[in-house]
């Protein structure tokens, strides 16, 4: 008897027992769709924060005072105590290291705006007349302030659209002046709209100020917190990195021994961070749905065994007139394999239509993988294999005169 | 071959011992001092003590006997389904007391046709599928295999019910099915097993009828096993079980005629 025959009588007989089939098959349908919507989510997100780094620039370097080590973990604290990164340290870097073409330092004040009878609580950044080009973050309308701005501590500011929207609400903000800290400050530009970032904060929330202004009237301190720095190049970040890093110890005078007391990054790195952050979330949330796809192979092994027991006079039938002990088996097992298959297909579809859904229902982004469904189909079939063998061994055990008898 | 069938069965009974050394094709069966024993823990059952037993080619034989007498035994044993525990047994010609599970398997296929007390057709499935089922088992393509089940229930007068399914069937309609399906692949010998146990009795005289159309027309060897004496009246001859002994092995004097007797009764609308 051909394999394709043996198919087609494994097929009849599911057909047979359209509603136990289908409820067996429920289980492996949850579980594919599980963990293909799990994995969608994880891709999503992942690919989200990719674009995000890609958009904020990839030859962009961190420099932030301090540093820990943490675990091994070794990142910048930007703690408003440390006092290890200075103005003359990023004009150093901007001077010396060849591979750096723009550089900006940025002190955060947390501040009260105030116009007219508005007010808006926010944060003021004194950076640079280079952030914008560093940061690819563009005004929208007005302009940046000039280097003749920082030169001189101009009270000059640049807001944030959120800020623009609150504070200036209906009008053109470019022109007003408003007051941080009590000190008039006149808005010659808005930025252009950014949206969250990867943590959910509003980017648009922000105040621009030339930071010798921050320093000198807002602050009073010439501390600098975290800089930012531009590679000339993607592929010049490294050797950048390396060269910060070599500069500022020298600077710092750091003997060999000593850790830095500073924190170059660049953003692969920081991508790398949130990529395995991301992928161990993925791992976490298939790994749980998987437990469902194995619930459902042992649902499909339990319908298999009840269903040898309720046809074992079929099975008596069947070897009376002349099927072999194989080709019983065969067929059980096949219909496991049709059962579980059968499901991974359905939830494939379903695992589609929820990663389809998901962005508009709550807002996530999802990325469906082919390895996901290619694997699911995979694991399916190997649920059928492995949980189908035993009742179809069992049915091909059977004595074709005792399963005759049998009511 | 013509040769053989002036021997009367009683004169080939003598010699069991040299026709086991000489199979003849002609003769479907031939049992040899059969023993078939059951150990149940410690105790023995003997359930058969040396039958020896021959039907030739287009006969028609009635096995009776009570409950315990070893007729289901024998009937297991001739079937195939079983092995006795020694004695020779030839099947068609072929020594098969010592095959596999495998090779019983595909002798029960293409040399035996089983009809069952209770029917024993595959539920929600079609009368043509059931048929079809040891076609399927035999790798017989879809065509043909259609077109012998067609012939099949055709021929035990079922054209037109080939889509309906066994609760859509009346019993002597389900038996009908499984009388097609016990033909289809031709078999050496169909086994009948309590046939009409599940009848009454009108019912019972059609499916004697077909058999012994079957038996006439087509030269069909049938065995028949019966606890009803008046059913086995409608075999050529009877075999007598009783206590794992064959008792009586005679041919039926008057045998009777279903399709005479059909004629006689009145006609019921069968639906």
């Amino acid at each position: 008897m051909g394999l394709m025959m043996i198919i087609r009588v494994a097929f009849r007989a599911l057909v047979r027992n359209k509603m136990r089939a289908a409820l067996t098959m429920l289980g492996i349908i949850i579980g594919v769709s599980a963990v293909i919507a799990m994995v969608s989510i994880g891709q999503g997100a992942k690919a989200s924060v990719q674009a995000q780094i890609e958009s904020i620039g990839t030859n962009l370097l961190f420099v932030s005072a301090g540093a820990q080590n943490l675990g091994g973990v070794r990142s910048g604290t930007g703690d408003s105590g440390t006092n290890t990164l200075t103005v003359e340290d990023l004009e150093a870097i901007k001077r010396e290291v060849p591979s750096v073409s723009m550089v900006t330092p940025t002190v955060n004040a947390r501040s009260q705006l105030v116009f007219g009878n508005q007010n808006w609580n926010t944060s003021v950044q004194g950076v640079s007349e280079e952030y914008p080009q560093i940061r690819k973050w563009l005004v929208q309308s007005g302009d940046f302030f000039t280097e003749a701005d920082v030169r001189n501590a101009a009270r000059v500011i640049v807001v944030g659209q959120t800020i623009a929207d609150n504070l200036f609400p209906g009008m053109d903000p470019i022109g007003q002046t408003l007051r941080v800290a009590d000190l008039p400050f006149r808005v010659v530009g808005v930025m252009a709209r950014k949206g969250q970032d990867a943590q959910g904060r509003d980017q648009d929330d922000l105040a621009f100020a030339p930071y010798t202004t921050v320093q000198k009237k807002v602050l009073g301190s010439p501390r600098v917190q975290v800089a930012f720095a531009s590679a000339i190049s993607e592929n010049a970040t490294y050797t950048a990195q390396q060269q910060i890093t070599e500069l500022l110890r020298q600077r710092h005078k750091l003997t060999p021994n000593e850790p830095d007391d500073f924190t170059v990054r660049n953003m692969s790195d920081v991508a790398d961070a949130a990529n395995e952050t991301n992928n161990i979330m993925t791992l976490l949330l298939s790994s749980i749905a998987s437990v469902s796809l194995l619930v459902g192979g042992i649902g499909i092994m339990n319908i298999m065994l009840v269903s040898v027991t309720e046809r074992t006079r079929e099975i008596g039938i069947r070897m009376a007139i002349g099927a072999r002990s194989s080709a019983v088996r065969t067929q059980f097992l096949i219909e496991s394999i049709v059962l579980s298959l059968t499901g991974g297909f359905l939830g494939i579809v379903l695992g589609l239509i929820v990663s389809f859904v998901i962005p508009s229902l709550l807002g996530w982004p999802t990325l469906v993988s082919t390895l996901s469904i290619l694997s699911s189909v995979i694991f399916s079939a190997a649920v059928g294999i492995f949980f189908g063998y035993y009742p179809a061994r069992k049915a091909a055990a059977l004595d074709p005169i005792e399963a005759l008898r049998y009511e | 071959m013509s040769a053989n069938l002036v021997i009367a069965p009683e004169q080939l009974q003598i010699d069991p011992a040299l026709l086991a050394q000489h199979p003849v094709a002609s003769l479907v069966i031939q049992l040899d001092q059969i023993h078939k024993t059951y150990s149940m823990g410690d105790v023995e059952v003997h359930a058969l003590r040396g039958i020896s037993l021959t039907i030739r080619e287009g006969e028609f034989v009635a096995i009776m006997g009570t409950s315990g007498s070893g007729k289901s035994t024998a009937m297991n044993i001739i079937g195939c389904l079983d092995r006795p525990t020694s004695g020779t047994y030839f099947l068609d010609g072929h020594e098969v007391s010592g095959l596999s599970k495998d090779e019983r398997a595909d002798l029960r296929n293409r040399k035996l046709g089983f009809v069952f007390q209770g029917f024993n057709l595959l539920p929600r499935t079609s009368a043509l599928e059931n048929v079809e089922l040891p076609m399927l088992y035999a790798g017989v393509e879809t065509v043909e295999r259609e077109r012998r089940a067609s012939e099949a229930l055709y021929a035990v007068g079922l054209e037109g019910r080939e889509q309906s399914q066994p609760n859509q069937l009346s019993g002597g309609q389900q038996q009908r099915v499984a009388i097609a399906r016990a033909l289809v692949n031709n078999p050496a010998l169909i086994l009948a097993d309590e046939p009409t146990g599940n009848l009454d009795s009108r019912t019972s005289i059609e499916v004697m009828e077909i058999f012994q159309r079957l038996n006439r027309e087509q030269g069909i060897t049938l065995v028949l096993v019966t606890h009803e004496a008046d059913i086995a009246q409608y075999a050529q001859r009877v075999v007598i079980f009783k206590d794992g002994k064959i008792r009586k092995d005679y041919p039926v004097i008057e045998q009777r005629d279903a399709a005479e007797e059909l004629k006689t009764l009145p006609e019921i609308e069968e639906d």
